[in-house]
């Protein structure tokens, strides 16, 4: 049985009180329910303080560049598709400089659940706004205030047909675990896009701003029903619907390959006799 | 014809189908025993242009290309005006008699009888090269069949019918024929050209995964793998652009599948950040980089040897690397085999550097031994497993054990920041200092494996030319034709540029009466990366940069 002790507990670099904690603790929460083995668990992450989050616990990790953590998910899953690959990164990673990524990673719908830790700023570099930015906010980099529109992570995921759209906030913390845990069990691109304050760069979206606005959708929310789930996903501002948004049953990509039928890539030997027929097709 | 050996071009607009008529002559030479080097000369569009698809072709061993046409197959009147100058003496002309063309080496074709249908025109032309040039008719027929057979069994009667009257008609004019020596050797060749060996090679030796995005001239070797991805259990993937292409690659060879990218400099140069960090968390990778003319997006179908310095110094820090470069079909399989077999060895980006030319040069083939070749193990043949396992372990050899994920209870961990021992990112200094002598240190590994460039003719000659992938051919036979003049001529060929041993051939460069590097670049960089490593400098260059191939006429033209 694997127990939350599996997963270890380590040292973080990050600010005290940041929302970066109680995400760590959800993914474990998730993974230890979900009873999966720390090996059998690839997390794949970019740069920024979010993508140091798989370092503090047990598992496989690539920590490659900003912005190419599903590129990088989406060869590994396609190598070994019996691996449970999670990419965790901030908003900068995966919406700014992993941008067309994030597109293309939908529209193939492989099965990789991509949380996002979604503090609207840059906290890494030290306070620069990021795609999520609200309007108007200030910063060393914007110091009219931003300008440039609000990108909306989980329009473009519903408007895009992604398998399966959440979002969350790290003061409810039995919430982000149930989130993550249903992205993990959902078969196909699961993104999760989780709302946590940044105590150090981020002084207007606190953790009382989020408090205060975000509200859990009701239990007769379908999210099979796109219209409807399209109208949540423009709901922004005073009130902030979180939960599961938007899903479908469009098969995995992985399964579309006839040659991953037949197990994972790796350790396969090459097929000599076979090799020389299509070598024979050159004559 | 110039001891025995025909230069056939091909010339044409893109869309009427100049390059089937090619390869299928091509063929058809293959299989009767005849070495061919097909150029590929093509613009960058769909329809429309002037492209040319050239065939040299010899009863004996032929390695390079030439520029004198002896026969030049003309599908619109715009190829007579811009090859006539072109024609060898004595070269032939075949051109549609309405083209009017008013010159006696021309062969007038009433190619509207012969092909009774504007469809079978192709075909026509594919019968009169194969009558003047001796070859039987029953071939042709059966290139027709697997070409069309199955596609459009409806029109192969007309087809044949067409051939039929094509060899009639210029069997009747034997004045014309420009008969080819008999090929003794008998056939039991594969034709391939250099990107469908670099598949090839990369099959044998055990990729499962490949990623691109389309670009030319390396989108062949994609196109390759996946017409046989089922049959040999391959993955595939056109990424959304080249940066996704090489972390995918990366993260499919991290968890245990070998894999590789084909791209072009302007690809290569999105792919670099990438190339780094498979150097920093020492994941296998092999890189083909097939080289056009640059800068940016250059002359995008031609053929260039500019990008050396390029690949030689891309990403960013300090990680060793080898780079191959083919100067035949045969080494573009041999050496990408080559270079997966030492990127799961020492863990790390190896290229294979190649070039629009050799991409597409069709050769005759002795088939590889693909029974009796190894395949790389991604996991297999590291350092002993001791728990708890540290993916980036120090090591003598700077080779840490290398484990898959997700196969043993182990976790493997590896970072793009420097990191610990087991793969955890760091800011201690003095770890940082031992991971960077531990990555240098499978250099030193590297460079003892590294294949030393050949050598051909006499020590001490008066004359040593200089030179490194696909011009191979061209200066071989370069060197022999300035030999047949009384010159004392050899030839010093690098096939792999990265890492140079000096002691492997400087004394090669003192002993020469004069050294000149041939180079298809402006600006010499072979000569460059020599002086460099020893000290050596080449003052005499041979250089191309018009996009074209490099030719044996063309070095002779150029050496006094």
């Amino acid at each position: 049985m694997v127990t939350i002790e599996d997963y270890g507990t380590y040292e973080t670099a990050w600010c005290p009180g940041c929302g970066n904690f109680s995400l760590l603790a959800g993914v474990k929460e998730a993974l230890v329910e979900k009873g999966l083995e720390p090996h059998r668990v690839l997390f794949v992450s970019g740069i920024g303080q979010a993508a140091k989050a798989p370092h503090y616990l047990n598992a496989n990790v690539f920590d490659g560049l900003h912005g190419r953590s599903l590129p990088v998910a989406t060869g590994a899953k396609l190598a070994n598709p019996e691996l449970t690959v999670i990419v965790e990164s901030g908003d900068g990673c995966n919406y700014g400089e992993g941008g067309n990524h994030l597109i293309a990673a939908i529209r193939r719908n492989i099965d990789i659940t991509v949380i996002v830790h979604d503090n609207q700023v840059y906290g890494l570099t030290k306070g620069q706004a990021s795609p999520t930015s609200q309007e108007g906010f200030t910063t060393k980099a914007q110091p009219g205030g931003v300008v440039l529109e609000r990108f909306n992570p989980i329009a473009v995921a519903v408007a895009m047909h992604a398998g399966f759209v959440a979002r969350s906030f790290t003061g409810y913390k039995e919430h982000l675990s149930e989130m993550i845990r249903r992205g993990i069990e959902h078969r196909g691109l699961a993104l999760i896009d989780v709302l946590q304050p940044c105590v150090s760069f981020n002084h207007l979206n606190n953790f009382a701003w989020y408090k205060k606005r975000c509200y859990e959708l009701p239990r007769d929310h379908d999210p099979a029903d796109w219209e409807e789930a399209m109208k949540t996903a423009m709901e922004w501002g005073e009130r902030i619907p979180i939960g599961v948004i938007y899903t479908n049953d469009r098969p995995p990509f992985e399964d579309r390959f006839p040659v991953l039928a037949g197990g994972p890539l790796v350790g396969r030997d090459v097929d000599r006799a076979e090799l020389a027929n299509v070598l024979e097709t050159y004559r | 014809m110039k001891k025995g050996t025909c230069n056939i071009v091909i010339g044409g607009e893109a869309g009427q189908g100049l390059v089937t008529v090619g390869q299928m002559i091509s063929k058809i030479l293959v299989r009767s025993g005849y070495h061919i080097v097909v150029t590929q000369s093509y613009q960058s569009r769909i329809r429309g242009g002037h492209n040319t698809f050239a065939v040299r072709v010899a009863p004996r061993f032929l390695e390079a290309p030439a520029e004198a046409i002896d026969i030049l197959v003309a599908l619109n009147g715009e190829t007579v005006e811009l090859h006539r100058k072109g024609l060898a003496p004595g070269g032939l002309i075949v051109a549609d008699e309405a083209f009017g063309v008013a010159d006696d080496a021309c062969l007038k074709v009433p190619f509207e009888t012969l092909a009774g249908d504007e469809r079978f025109v192709n075909t026509a032309a594919l019968g009169i090269l194969c009558a003047l040039l001796g070859l039987e008719r029953e071939p042709a027929g059966k290139m027709l069949d697997e070409f069309f057979g199955v596609k459009h069994p409806e029109m192969m009667e007309g087809n044949k019918a067409a051939l039929a009257r094509s060899f009639e008609w210029t069997g009747a004019r034997p004045e014309k024929l420009r008969k080819l020596p008999f090929a003794e050797g008998g056939g039991g060749k594969v034709m391939l050209n250099g990107n469908e060996a670099i598949a090839l090679g990369a099959v044998s030796a055990g990729v499962r995964f490949c990623a691109f995005y389309p670009m030319t001239p390396a989108t062949s070797i994609p196109l390759t793998l996946i017409g046989m991805a089922e049959r040999m259990g391959l993955v595939v993937e056109q990424a959304e652009d080249e940066i996704a292409a090489v972390n995918m690659a990366i993260g499919a060879s991290f968890a245990g599948a070998p894999a590789m990218v084909a791209t072009s400099g302007g690809g290569f140069a999105l792919m670099v950040e990438g190339v780094s960090l498979a150097g920093m968390t020492e994941t296998p990778l092999v890189m083909v980089v097939a080289q056009r003319p640059g800068p940016a997006t250059g002359l995008p179908t031609r053929t260039e040897q500019a990008d050396l310095e390029f690949v030689l110094h891309a990403g960013h820090g300090e990680f060793p690397r080898a780079v191959f470069a083919p100067g035949t079909v045969d080494e573009c399989f041999h050496l990408t085999s080559k270079a997966f077999d030492l990127a799961e060895r020492y863990q790390g980006p190896m290229f294979v550097l190649t070039d629009q030319f050799l991409a597409d040069s069709y050769r005759a083939v002795q088939p590889f031994d693909v029974g009796g070749l190894d395949q790389v193990r991604p996991g297999a043949g590291s350092a002993p497993i001791e728990a708890p396992y540290r993916r980036h372990a120090i090591t003598e050899s700077g080779i840490s054990p290398r484990l898959i994920p997700g196969a043993y209870e182990h976790l493997v961990v590896t970072d793009s920041d420097e990191h610990t021992e087991d793969g955890h990112l760091t800011e201690d200094l003095e770890v940082r200092t031992r991971q960077v002598e531990k990555r240098l240190a499978k250099g030193i590994g590297i460079t003892g494996e590294m294949l030393q460039p050949e050598h051909g003719g006499p020590d001490a000659p008066e004359l040593l030319l200089v030179s490194w992938g696909s011009t191979l051919g061209s200066v071989r036979e370069a060197a022999s034709l300035l030999r047949a003049g009384g010159r004392e001529v050899s030839t010093l060929h690098f096939r792999q540029v990265w890492p140079l041993v000096p002691d492997q051939f400087l004394g090669r460069l003192t002993g020469a009466g004069r050294v000149v590097c041939v180079e298809g670049n402006a600006t010499g960089q072979l000569a460059s990366l020599i002086r460099r490593e020893t000290g050596f400098l080449i003052e005499e260059r041979v250089n191309r940069y018009d996009g074209l191939p490099i030719t044996p006429e063309y070095i002779v033209k150029r050496i006094s």
